[in-house]
């Protein structure tokens, strides 16, 4: 039991964090250098071999490492010191309760691929991301320095805002899938609903066979695709990047909260960020894109057929290995998306952040919830 | 199984700690800060009663949590008044002492 | 001693030091906001250890996550970094002290040695959302409307009083 848990942890921490990480950041250079016509980082090399510089990311870390770690004079040490470790914390232990495949029998054992499954999962993933709000404002406090400060401040009321928000913008969606748990929403994706199935359900309007075919996997992006973006505004806000960089505010707060910070802390902080981007990817995607589910087959329709022609436990472990990659493209697909809206966007103004959070996507995602529950209503009315 | 004795003890001692603040500290935050400490106090004596009492009348009963998300719903709402209270005798006196907004006393 | 006991231990031990920290800090408001923050986490542990777990959730998400960062925000918007002034009149303060002690201690006292009732089995699904959340919204239906209204009016509340010029 602890062995698996530790296992699992392992294999998160290894693919979702250890080598995602280090590759978006060259990721994004090389997207942002595409996306603006440049070549992009390729200068390091070992032994004269470049492969796209696909080095840059050691060499980053080797500087990150050797650089001297200051602490600014008038600065309050203790406080200054653990900052970053209390940013970078909560985005790794986010990743405990995101299912990275589906529960598989191999004889009697049953192996649930998600290191922690809480009831609560998602309630889960808000607090610990409230958690990480204290970072960035104990950075921006602790420096010492005016920027920083303003850093820290418009931090902590665009983080406490967005919370609002991406918390409402969700709840049509366990609304539809009733439960807040993560393995079991993604369970609910792994299958699909007629298209026209409504007319049926709220109309009496027979759908005829021949149009059968017609589904849609039943994912959170078709049944709420309004929270979909919501969220995923809400999300990228909290994580702070352009086009939500308030807190850093490069052309106006030289670098924010962590204008103070050098060396590995530094990087802790740019780090915490590239992990934050990856829970949200895997985050969106469990929410939204139906996880580790395979549009249009089942986990019973892959084992059944495989199973016939090669026996059940090479069935089992195949729908596995497909399951954690099919997550893991999904993972790949948000990641991109994220970099693309990051590099193609403008930023906001401060009072246009907070104007989008509490005049556009607080009354959207009340309205959201209002009109989820309607429906649910009459399709009940309907069903019974 | 944790022992209830003990967590009704640590409910009244953090709620003595708050009344110290609220008794010794001059800084209207700290005080505030000090009240919602005694609301977590009274919180987790609530949860402690409910987990001994689990069943009401034959019936799962979940009361104390209940009253534990009142209170923590209170306990914002107060916030956020109090706060705007600072911010407005900041304004006016340049200071959160409260031994100094002292307007209406003789 | 099993190990929800040791956790509880070391929860509690962790609740009271940050507490007095955050009472005792005499210098530094955000210092004492965040060992405010420790006591509150501290404390959210303990209700996991009670099955209280949207609680805790809550515990979490809406103290730690939104009213101490509250207390930050006007620390840091008022530029409090220092707290100079120092404690109240020495006298009243030293007698209302002892005197909280020595009720503390009393009241421990009395509850440790005459015990408290043994804790009853725990029904199925308890302190799951779906419970609590089908609680509220049969029993207590109209405490959460009320406490809706509530919140609203401390909106407008604290909206008017932070306002610059009312007028």
């Amino acid at each position: 039991m602890l062995v698996e848990v530790v296992i699992k942890a392992l294999f998160i921490l290894l693919v979702a964090i250890g080598s995602f990480v280090p590759i978006i950041t060259w990721v994004e250079r090389k997207q942002s250098a595409i996306m603006q016509d440049r070549i992009g980082a390729n200068r390091a090399d070992v032994a004269g071999i470049r492969i796209l510089g696909l080095f840059h990311p050691i060499a980053d870390v080797i500087k990150l490492f050797a650089k001297e770690d200051v602490v600014p004079l008038g600065a309050n040490r203790v406080m200054h010191l653990v900052a970053p470790v209390i940013a970078a914390v909560p985005a790794v232990i986010a990743y405990a309760v995101i299912p990275f495949g589906a529960v598989y029998a191999f004889g009697a054992k049953e192996i649930s691929l998600v290191v922690a499954d809480p009831d609560w999962g998602l309630l889960y993933i808000f607090a610990i991301g409230s958690i990480a709000t204290y970072g960035t404002i104990m950075a921006g406090w602790s420096s010492n320095n005016n920027w920083s400060m303003l850093g820290g401040l418009r931090a902590s009321a665009q983080m406490i805002s967005y919370e609002v928000t991406m918390g409402l913008s969700v709840v049509g969606v366990f609304m539809v899938f009733h439960t807040l748990k993560l393995t079991d929403m993604v369970f609910a994706q792994d299958s699909t609903f007629r298209l026209l199935g409504f007319l049926d359900v709220l109309f009496g309007l027979p759908v005829p066979v021949w149009l059968d075919w017609l589904r849609l996997p039943n994912w959170g992006i078709f049944l709420q695709p309004l929270a979909f973006v919501m969220f995923l505004t809400a999300i990228m806000a909290e994580n702070k990047r352009p086009p939500f960089d308030m807190p850093e505010g490069e052309s106006e707060i030289v670098a924010g909260y962590h204008t103070e910070y050098s060396g590995m802390r530094f990087g802790l902080f740019f780090m915490s960020e590239f992990i934050e981007v990856v829970v949200i990817a895997g985050l969106v995607s469990t929410l939204f894109l139906g996880g580790w589910s395979i549009p249009y087959l089942s986990q019973e329709t892959i084992i059944g057929a495989i199973s016939s022609v090669f026996g059940i436990g090479f069935a089992t472990g195949l729908c596995m290995i497909l399951h954690v990659l099919t997550f893991f493209l999904k993972v790949i697909v948000m990641i991109w998306l994220q970099m693309a809206l990051r590099w193609s966007l403008p930023r906001f103004r401060y009072d246009q952040v907070m104007d989008l959070c509490w005049k556009v996507l607080l009354p959207l995602s009340i309205a959201n919830v209002f009109v989820t529950g309607l429906v649910m209503l009459l399709v009940q009315r309907g069903a019974a | 199984m944790v022992p209830l004795e003990h967590v009704i003890g640590l409910s009244a001692i953090l709620f003595a700690i708050g009344i110290l603040g609220v008794v010794v500290r001059r800084n209207l935050i700290v005080i505030l800060m000090s009240i919602e400490l005694m609301l977590n106090a009274t919180n987790l004596a609530f949860v402690g009663f409910n987990r001994m009492w689990p069943v009401f009348g034959g019936e799962p009963s979940l009361d104390g949590q209940v009253f534990v998300l009142m209170v923590i719903t209170v306990a914002a709402a107060e916030v956020a008044v109090g706060l705007g209270i600072v911010i407005a005798l900041f304004r006016n006196r340049d200071s959160v002492d409260v031994e100094e907004a002292s307007l209406l006393k003789w | 001693m099993t190990a929800s006991v040791v956790f509880f231990y070391a929860f509690a031990a962790l609740a009271v030091v940050s507490a007095l920290g955050m009472v005792l800090n005499l210098r530094n408001t955000v210092a004492s906001a965040m060992s405010l923050v420790v006591t509150m986490v501290a404390l959210a542990g303990i209700y996991v250890l009670l099955e209280a777990h949207i609680v805790a959730v809550f515990q979490i998400m809406v103290y730690a996550g939104a009213i101490i960062v509250l207390f930050l925000f006007v620390v840091m918007l008022l530029n409090l970094r220092t707290d100079a002034f120092s404690p109240g009149r020495q006298k009243l303060v030293k007698l209302a002290a002892t005197l909280i002690a020595f009720v503390v201690l009393a009241e421990l006292l009395r509850v440790l040695t005459t015990g408290l009732p043994e804790a009853q089995p725990l029904p199925e699904g308890y302190g799951g959302y779906a419970q609590v959340g089908v609680a509220l919204y049969t029993d207590y239906v109209l405490l959460v409307e009320v406490s809706g209204l509530l919140l609203l009016a401390a909106i407008v509340g604290a909206l008017i009083l932070a306002k610059r010029d009312i007028g």
